[in-house]
């Protein structure tokens, strides 16, 4: 047991210590492309948390993403409102509209709550679409330089920001493994193996997966509202369908209901697209192949893969 | 019966179309007695208890438990309540560790140290050696004493099994009864068994259900002497 939680702890940290280390030793393209990876990476391990390890495959977390970055921009650019106050009501929009949603589509399960959550995202990016004049639609919001600063550090500077996303990296890292090792962890697995089961242990499938949801809805929030402030644009097309898919993509690739499978697709992924883009303009298509070689030959993904051959300690 | 009654179920039914799976059926369950529940095949043994445990809705009828109506309470609250069902069909969490099953159970009844409780849980059914194996790839007989073991380790007042020994070997079965009958009379076992000698064995009343009705409850003693019952299931 406490052999396990030393290898858990030795290895994650571990990957915190190298990606703080990456900063100085990687060149500026890769360093700026990593912080992105790392914003992105905790929108996946938000998806993850209800995908991965609570079983609900929702199609639609564009809509809490779109949240956090909508209600992060909205308020600095139309409100005046501080990085730092505008940082927390994106993070609260997230989860805010994860729990919306799940109080409705979590009474469907399976292919009907993919629908479902699909349709609530395409009518939330049709709705900033309509709202063009507050939004400004499909050319969305430039956040301005002087309202991206958080506690004193300009978050437009390439090193500052990549130390905030670290930072945000680190802490949704962290939490999610502790979430994951904790007894509710234990119980989201529970209602992703055998639902009937679990409740007849006397756990409230509704209630949990609510739960879990709107956990999710936070770190895509989080993520959101981030990627709007360090990078500095807010726009529609972050609410779209594509945005969706993107982290299932990067949690298939890197494996379902593993802590770091979501960061590790999400490199692999980024870089995929950056090398097959500068190769072929068809770079969609190398993204399928990619995938499908994934599912024929490692359907849980790489971590999930590895899990299975040995490393069973793997969270 | 002078003993306090645990659970009252009063004209319960329930219909599947023109199927008539419960058919108003009054039924007491007994503070501490282990109670079992026979029947042919499809008589609807299974679908009463579910009514019981609150698996299946039920349409109409009420059930009492421990002095509360409980007959709208979902069912995991009446799992928080005191009653717990094992299923017919085993139904464990195959890709999870036979600990992390149990941590499951004991969890959900809420333990101070809940590492040691849960193996405190799988060793009273020595399945303690097996902590670290997958549920799944225990044997047959094993996963069977694993979904037993979660549904005591619920600590209930009302423990529902159903045919828990179907296709265990004769040792397991001993053990098995052994099990149950250190159970009582903390817990009240309601017990679905198609094994007649596990039943006359454990069993201190029996009831017998037919086409969703009753058709006798008794001793074993008065069961075996039935008429009815042993034209329509202990075949003469
Ligand atoms: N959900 C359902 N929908 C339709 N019919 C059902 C349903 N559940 C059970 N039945 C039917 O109700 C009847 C009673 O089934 P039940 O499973 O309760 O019987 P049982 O006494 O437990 O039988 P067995 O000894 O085979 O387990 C059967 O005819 C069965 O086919
Ligand atoms: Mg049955």
């Amino acid at each position: 047991m406490t052999g396990t939680a030393t290898k858990v702890w030795a290895l994650h940290l571990g990957v915190l210590a190298a990606l703080l280390a990456a900063q100085f030793v990687l060149p500026a393209y890769h360093a700026g492309n990593l912080a992105r990876i790392m914003v992105l990476a905790v929108y996946a391990m938000g998806f993850n948390i209800a995908f991965g390890y609570t079983g609900l495959l929702s199609l639609g977390h564009a809509l809490f993403f779109g949240a956090g970055l909508y209600g992060m921009g909205m308020l600095v650019a139309l409100a005046g409102w501080g990085a730092g106050a505008a940082l927390v009501a994106g993070i609260a929009a997230g989860g805010a509209m994860a729990l919306a949603v799940g109080l409705l589509a979590l009474r469907t399960a399976g292919v009907s709550f993919m629908i479902v959550t699909l349709m609530f995202a395409q009518a939330g990016y049709l709705t900033i679409l309509y709202y063009t004049p507050y939004t400004r639609g499909e050319e969305g919001i430039v956040i301005d330089r002087a309202a991206r600063v958080l506690l004193g550090f300009d978050l437009s500077q390439d090193i500052i920001r990549y130390f905030a996303a670290f930072a945000l990296f680190a802490a949704a890292l962290l939490v999610k493994l502790a979430l994951v090792r904790s007894p509710f962890g234990r119980v989201m697995v529970a209602m992703r193996e055998n639902e009937e089961r679990s409740r007849m242990l006397g756990y409230d499938p509704f209630r949990i997966k609510l739960a879990a949801l709107v956990v999710s809805g936070i770190y895509a929030g989080a993520a959101g509202a981030a990627y709007g402030l360090l990078f500095g644009y807010v726009g529609a097309s972050f609410a779209s369908i594509q945005y969706s898919i993107l982290p299932l993509l990067y949690v298939l690739l890197g494996g379902a209901g593993t802590v770091l499978g979501p960061f590790l697709g999400a490199v692999l992924m980024f870089y995929l697209i950056d090398l097959a883009s500068g190769i072929t303009t068809a770079h969609l298509l190398v993204v399928g192949v990619a995938l499908l070689v994934l599912v024929l030959f490692a359907p849980k993904g790489i971590l999930g893969a590895l899990r299975d051959r040995g490393l069973k300690w793997l969270p | 019966m002078a003993a306090v009654a645990l659970l009252e179920a009063r004209a319960l039914t329930r219909h599947f179309g023109g199927l008539r799976a419960v058919d108003g059926v009054d039924f007491d369950l007994a503070q501490g007695e282990i109670h079992a529940l026979i029947g042919p095949n499809g008589a609807g043994k299974t679908t009463f208890v579910s009514l019981l445990c609150g698996r299946v809705p039920v349409q109409s009828g009420s059930i009492r438990f421990a002095g509360q109506d409980i007959t709208k309470m979902p069912a995991h609250q009446r799992v928080r309540a005191g009653i717990a069902y094992t299923f017919q069909i085993t139904a464990i969490y195959a890709r999870l560790t036979v600990l992390d099953n149990i941590a499951l159970a004991v969890q959900s009844r809420g333990a101070g140290n809940l590492a040691a409780e849960s193996m405190a849980a799988l060793d009273r059914v020595g399945l303690a050696s097996r902590a670290d194996m997958l549920a799944g790839e225990l044997s047959y007989g094993h996963q069977r004493l694993l979904e037993v073991a979660m549904g005591l380790a619920l600590r209930p007042r009302l423990l529902i099994l159903d045919e828990p020994t179907q296709g265990l070997a004769n040792s397991e079965i001993d053990a098995f009864k052994d099990l149950v009958r250190g159970v009582v009379p903390e817990m009240t076992v309601l017990l679905i068994e198609h094994n007649m000698d596990v039943v006359m064995d454990l069993a201190q009343r029996i009831t017998v259900l037919n086409f969703g009705q009753v058709l006798a409850t008794g001793t074993p003693d008065e069961i075996r002497a039935n008429p009815a019952v042993q034209t329509a299931y202990l075949g003469g």
